[in-house]
């Protein structure tokens, strides 16, 4: 690792003071230190921010919760009140990492993971997202892993969160603060798709910190499911992931939720697609005519086209297995 | 801010205080040392073993404050007053940790190297609210790669000790 400097600031006034364009702040630190050793990322200061009150997970007044940037993922995935009544969220979390790095890794962390893709990692090969303008080897190289969906010319990587595609099927806010202030990110548009910028994950700001994940009341706790599917059983990236989420009256759709994981550069998710379920009958049928609709558009690279079928089928079980019950 | 000297940013040592298996020490540390790296250079601890170095295989499992963790992902620096134990602070003076025991009972290593980490990951699963079944031992044991295969015993071993190891947990937390 390059040498950096450490301050670990008490407030979170003090953390947006220090921030600048050398530094990056740290809490689990799961993935940032992996980039550090790889020399991915060289920041000159890290600003632990363990020591702000961003522990807590509270009910919002609005019926919701509100979830310090800082629970870990394990706390997350293990509060009752997520089990209970989100647990498409716990799912999701227990489907990511291994236990250890649950242990460690914050959610706030968990939005801001970089992609896994081997080029953006090998300093050694130019990428755009680690050095603008450099190239994208991927497109033309191996790319199994990478995204069929809402890729660019300039990068074809992946967000690796389960946790996000979660929280993107629930409609989460991110709540942020920073040097002009507070606000709130619909998680829609928190991430971001590469275009020109892949070297742009999300839209947070310089110096912008996460400070909390807002749950809707709504959580779909009796009718969710998260399917990912990967290469081998437990602890690695999906090649595919569904987070399903439903409201059934009897046996009508009133309301759908969607969202893909390990197929585009942020949770993939179309309303229109939802919108196709409302009023219908929850089987097979309309389950993949969303799912044509969820996969219009998708683009295969040369080693990633099973991809496209491989989601078609996810979408469509993910969605039986909503429609059969929350397995608890 | 926090008095650590660190808090004023600048590149150089930090003093931080740790318990580390039951003893309290003050040590120096650089920003960038990993906990692993403290644990096995410095302190020569070093049954703490580096593997991947990158969070992949398990073989730095340490527990921090009772918490399984992969100490090669975390900056020593962070654990200021933190309670750590690593593999050497398992047994009671010559009597083995039951997890310890029951590794030897169920022959559930052959190399060795990850062991260390196999036996603080078990220990740390027996605090969780998991790892009641064989498939939900395998599954929260995914985070600990055995290269040479023996997951059959360490599965054995894992399944036999855990009660008593959760046992142990709740006598002492009274």
């Amino acid at each position: 690792m390059t040498p950096f400097s450490y301050q670990r600031p008490d407030s979170i006034d003090q953390a947006i003071a220090l921030a600048g364009a050398d530094s990056r702040y740290i809490a689990g630190g799961t993935n940032l230190l992996d980039l550090m050793k790889e020399n991915v990322l060289q920041p000159r200061r890290l600003i632990d921010i363990n020591g702000l009150p961003l522990h807590d997970i509270e009910e919002t007044a609005g019926g919701g919760l509100m979830i310090g940037a800082l629970v870990s993922n394990a706390d997350l995935a293990w509060h009752p009140q997520i089990e209970q009544r989100y647990p498409l969220l716990a799912k999701a979390i227990l489907a990511g990492a291994s236990p250890q790095l649950r242990n460690m890794a914050s959610t706030g962390g968990n939005l801001l993971q970089r992609t896994r893709c081997y080029y953006f990692y090998d300093t050694a090969t130019p990428c755009n997202k680690r050095e603008p303008g450099s190239g994208c080897p991927a497109r033309d190289g191996r790319n199994r892993i990478h995204a069929i969906l809402g890729a660019s010319a300039a990068c074809v990587a992946v967000h690796p969160s389960d946790m996000c595609v979660a929280l993107a099927a629930l409609e989460a806010q991110v709540h942020v603060d920073g040097p002009h202030g507070q606000r709130r990110i619909a998680i829609e548009d928190f991430h971001r798709l590469p275009g020109e910028h892949p070297e742009r994950d999300n839209t947070l700001g310089a110096g912008e910190l996460i400070v909390g994940i807002e749950l809707p009341g709504e959580g779909y706790a009796s009718h969710c499911a998260y399917l990912k599917l990967r290469d081998r059983a437990s602890y690695a990236f999906a090649l595919v992931s569904v987070a399903a989420a439903l409201e059934l009256d009897g046996k009508t759709i009133r309301r759908a939720r969607i969202a893909l994981g390990g197929v585009a550069h942020k949770p993939w998710r179309i309303e229109a697609a939802e919108e196709l379920l409302c009023g219908k009958r929850a089987e097979q049928q309309c389950f993949a005519t969303a799912a044509e609709r969820l996969l219009q558009g998708a683009q295969p690279l040369a080693d990633n086209a099973f991809k496209i079928e491989l989601a078609r089928r996810a979408i469509v079980r993910a969605l039986s297995e909503a429609a059969g019950g929350t397995v608890r | 801010m926090s008095e650590n000297p660190s808090a004023a940013g600048a590149i150089g040592t930090c003093t931080i205080t740790l318990v580390l298996n039951g003893e309290h020490r003050r040590l120096e540390v650089q920003p960038w040392t990993t906990l692993l790296d403290l644990l096995r250079d410095p302190l020569g601890l070093s049954g703490t073993k580096k593997g991947c170095d990158h969070g992949q295989c398990g073989a730095c499992t340490v527990l921090l404050n009772g918490r399984r963790i992969n100490s090669c992902l975390t900056l020593a620096v962070m654990h200021d007053g933190a309670e750590l134990t690593t593999i050497e602070g398992l047994a009671r003076g010559a009597e083995l940790h039951p997890m310890q025991a029951a590794f030897v009972r169920h022959d559930a290593f052959q190399c060795g190297y990850c062991t260390p980490g196999q036996i603080c990951s078990a220990v740390g699963l027996a605090s969780e609210r998991c790892g009641y079944s064989r498939e939900e031992i395998r599954e929260y044991m995914s985070g600990n790669l055995c290269r040479c295969g023996a997951y059959p015993n360490i599965l054995a071993a894992i399944e036999e000790a855990l009660p008593a190891v959760r046992g142990q947990k709740q006598e002492d937390a009274r």
